[in-house]
């Protein structure tokens, strides 16, 4: 055993990395409960791309074969609605579990000094996912799936000048067609799960370069013992490896309850009109995006036209996701962690909150002129958040952080 | 674009004014229970599938009911030559189109996509009306291109109109209930009972691998939460280490 | 973190117990995946038992129908075509059907049928694939006087008598394949499932 380890070793440094990221990678021992949605996303991916694989092999990309090949999988492939309920359950969790883990982030400023590329690599996973979950809703190739991507697909076109070109071009087509549906198959089994493994791997290459944040938003790397251990850092493996291991059980035995007894989760996860085959000539009495959409598609609905173009809505919510991007140059407090912030800012983090889901709930919504109201209302605390975070968080109090870590 | 694009953002303000909203009955679902499976099947093949397809459904799987194959080619098999086929049509869908305006649509996953209320308030809900070509309109789907097929067995309802006031001020005339006008072969309890039995069917083969599911799901939550204990022990162990 | 008080043999243990619930977990979750490559519902349905009426098939004629993709020939064999089968044993490899696998064995008779008058076999060559072409004439000038009728592969010249017998210098290396089949009637004829022992 250890001869053909001692092989490898001279011809890839696999005990080195071992130790590196994790017998050897020394995280704060303070972790809490926030702090399993990282390794929870990485498990999220691992079924996403294993189910994914497997439904491939079924799954028929063509406009005409699309709808039917998806219910053969459910029906005539054996276990195959197994695997298709886990993904579609996978691409909501996903969701649920990067948001939690961005509102860690939130939390404890793991986006500040020296931890601002982990951030912003953290935000362009999140796009990617985006872009992800927006080709993979348009395969089943139901009604929802395609009116959903006619509406995303529209909202390239409100771009000035190059916007009707742009949609077009995208589409393949002048509306969603077989065309569409082809080049999305490509880009959701291929292209872009490239790009987000690429981009999950940097996050954490760059996490492990310097090391990981914690509640207390202490520098463990201050403060090392004699043989160069953080004091406060405890060996990746085997302390969180077991740690996780329980919190990926928790969360199984959470997936497996939506995935088993509950999977289209109340026309959630999978819609009661994506069980109609796609027509291009019927719209749905009611389009919603799937729900991780919604905050962004309410903040759309509640822009008004401007000079006969729905151009400032859509400006306003990408605006909204690639804000996310400058939050490491917005926030000027003195401290890291909400636990040492003070009032305002967790009163406008409490708010910027509310305000998302808030706004997520609006997006399931039909319009109604008071929803509109509030929804601009809402619009308005989100960017606040954003956009006043240098002042607020520099006229902030802040307590005093410690030395070390806190139990 | 910009229209259509503002059109599709809008447009549920539009559809949720024009869409009254009727009360539906709640349908008693129960695919445990096989016989009324079974005579909801009978009732499917020799009703529906004259029309409408089930193109993802095939014949066999209804042995998942408690049919035997045999069972089923002698009973069931009349638009098909082997039970392993799916169901659907010899109807084409463009003399359908000319008969009823719009092709039937396949029903393989129809109480997925509508609900099984509304398909049992649905089928219920049948009226005879001049004004429409097919003689019949129906409570829940207005102007609907279906007539109603299962008339023998329900006889016919007639309309019993009330006048309401709009919002413009005007009064006019909406449908308040539905009454028997002419019974047919079936007291109206029995019919009931053939919808709700034909219902079951249908939500059933909207997902026939329901029933695994469920079991399996079962199986694996009392498996996740043996390993959870093992894992929590095994956390506990590990963590006496950290101060 | 002492080492002096970690209890080493109940960290073994609960590590054994995680690893062993764990690799459980692992076989449990391939079984889907492995499962689903499995033949689906439709492929079995397209697979499944065809059903033949032999009353069709004319005295000394062949009838081809597809299972499972493959041709399947039934061969109406007059007595006069049956009288002759015996009659060439030493030319053949196998002449009384000891390849196993060839033909169920129910099949493992004189005449490699279950009704003499009915040969039905995978038209299939156990060469390489080809299907090989009937020729019942008897002693035709291409194939020798000594021929009497039979199957010809075209390919590589396989030659196989009238129960589906390979001859001896044949490059094919056995007896073409009788397929599991059982009669449902006098007429009737079930290609793809055995019939009770």
């Amino acid at each position: 055993m250890e001869k053909v380890l001692s092989w490898i070793d001279a011809r890839f440094p696999m005990s080195a990395m071992y130790k590196e990221h994790l017998s050897e990678y020394f995280a704060p021992k303070n972790f809490n409960f926030w702090y399993y949605f990282g390794s929870l996303a990485l498990l999220v991916l691992v079924i996403q791309i294993v189910t994914g694989i497997f439904l491939t092999m079924n799954y028929k990309p063509d406009a005409n074969m699309a709808f039917a090949s998806v219910e053969y999988i459910m029906r005539d492939v054996p276990f195959g609605w197994l695997i298709r309920y886990a993904h579609s359950t996978g691409a909501s969790a996903f969701f649920i579990v990067v948001y939690l883990h961005m509102f860690r982030g939130l939390m404890y400023g793991s986006y500040r000094k020296p931890r601002e590329l982990i951030w912003v690599f953290g935000c362009l996973i999140y796009l990617a996912l985006m872009a992800e979950a927006f080709f993979g809703y348009l395969l089943p190739w139901g009604q929802m799936s395609y009116w959903g991507a006619q509406v995303i697909v529209n909202l390239f076109a409100a771009i000035p000048f190059v916007g009707e070109d742009l949609s077009i071009w995208i589409r393949g087509d002048y509306v969603v067609s077989d065309a569409t549906l082809n080049r999305f198959f490509a880009f959701h089994v291929i292209a872009l799960p490239l790009v987000l493994v690429g981009l999950i791997a940097a996050h954490v290459i760059a996490l492990h370069e310097v090391g990981s944040n914690n509640p207390d938003g202490v520098e463990i790397k201050k403060l090392k013992d004699e043989n160069g251990k953080p004091l406060d850092g405890i060996a990746f493996h085997p302390y969180y490896t077991v740690k996780d291991i329980l919190g990926v059980v928790v969360f199984l035995i959470v997936f497996s309850a939506i995935m088993f007894f509950a999977p289209e989760m109340g026309g959630y996860f999978i819609e009661a009109n994506n069980f109609i085959p796609a027509d291009p000539f019927k719209t749905p009495e009611h389009i919603a995006p799937v729900w991780y959409f919604t905050p962004y598609y309410a903040i759309l609905r509640a822009i008004p036209p401007m000079f006969g173009s729905q151009f400032p809505g859509v400006l306003a919510m990408g605006v909204a996701v690639l804000i996310f991007f400058a939050l490491p140059w917005l926030d000027r407090s003195p401290v890291k962690s909400i636990r040492y912030k003070g009032p305002r800012f967790k009163i406008a983090l409490a708010l910027f909150v509310v305000a998302f889901i808030w706004l997520g709930v609006l997006g399931v919504l039909p319009v109604s002129p008071m929803r509109t109201l509030t929804a601009q209302i809402l619009t308005a605390i989100y960017f606040a958040f954003f956009l006043l975070m240098p002042w607020y968080t520099k006229a902030d109090a802040t307590k005093p952080v410690p030395e070390r870590v806190t139990e | 674009m910009n229209k259509l694009l503002s059109l599709l953002l809008f447009l549920p303000l539009t559809a949720l004014a024009s869409g009254a909203a009727v009360r539906l009955d709640p349908a008693p679902v129960n695919i445990q229970d096989q016989e009324s499976l079974q005579r909801g099947a009978r009732v499917f093949v020799n009703y529906c599938l004259n029309c409408h397809a089930a193109s993802y459904m095939r014949y066999i799987r209804m042995t998942d009911i408690g049919l035997t194959e045999a069972q089923i080619k002698d009973n069931l098999l009349f638009a098909a030559d082997k039970p392993g086929e799916t169901m659907t049509v010899a109807m084409r869908a463009k003399e359908a189109k000319e008969w009823f305006g719009v092709p039937p649509p396949d029903l393989s996953v129809i109480t997925r996509s509508r609900g099984a209320d509304w398909v049992y308030t649905y089928l219920r809900s049948f009226y005879r009306d001049d004004s429409r070509t097919t003689g019949w309109n129906n409570l829940v789907f207005d102007k609907v291109g279906m007539p109603h097929v299962l008339h023998e067995l329900q006889g016919q309802l007639v309309p019993v109109m009330h006048a309401v006031q709009g919002e413009d001020g005007k009064t006019h005339e909406v449908v308040d209930h539905l009454q028997l006008a002419r019974p047919g072969k079936m007291t109206p309890a029995e019919y009931d009972a053939l919808v709700a039995d034909l219902v079951n069917y249908l939500s059933w083969m909207g997902e026939p691998a329901k029933p695994q599911r469920m079991q399996t799901g079962v199986f694996v939550l009392l498996f996740l939460a043996a390993f959870f204990v093992v894992a929590f022990y095994l956390k506990k162990e590990f963590w006496k280490d950290v101060h | 973190m002492s080492e002096m008080t970690v209890n080493q043999s109940k960290r073994r243990f609960l590590v054994t117990m995680t690893s062993a619930v764990g690799g459980v977990a692992a076989v449990g979750a391939a079984i889907p995946f492995v499962g689903s490559m499995l033949p689906s519902a439709r492929a079995l349905a397209a697979g499944a038992p065809v059903e033949v009426d032999l009353s069709k098939i004319e005295p000394g004629m062949l009838l081809t129908v597809e299972w499972r993709g493959k041709p399947v020939w039934i061969a109406s064999r007059t007595p006069e075509m049956l009288a002759l089968l015996d009659k060439h044993d030493d030319r053949l490899t196998d002449p009384n059907s000891e390849a196993a696998g060839q033909q169920p064995d129910y099949c493992k008779n004189a005449t490699r049928s279950i009704k003499p008058e009915y040969m039905v076999v995978v038209g299939i060559c156990t060469h390489l694939g080809c299907s090989p072409t009937y020729r019942k004439e008897i002693g035709p000038a291409d194939l020798g006087v000594d021929w009497p009728g039979g199957w010809f592969c075209p390919c590589h010249g396989s030659r196989f008598d009238l129960a589906a017998r390979v001859f001896s210098g044949s490059p094919a290396p056995t007896n073409l394949v009788v397929p599991p089949h059982k009669y449902l009637s006098e007429s009737k004829v079930l290609i793809g499932e055995d019939q009770a022992a």
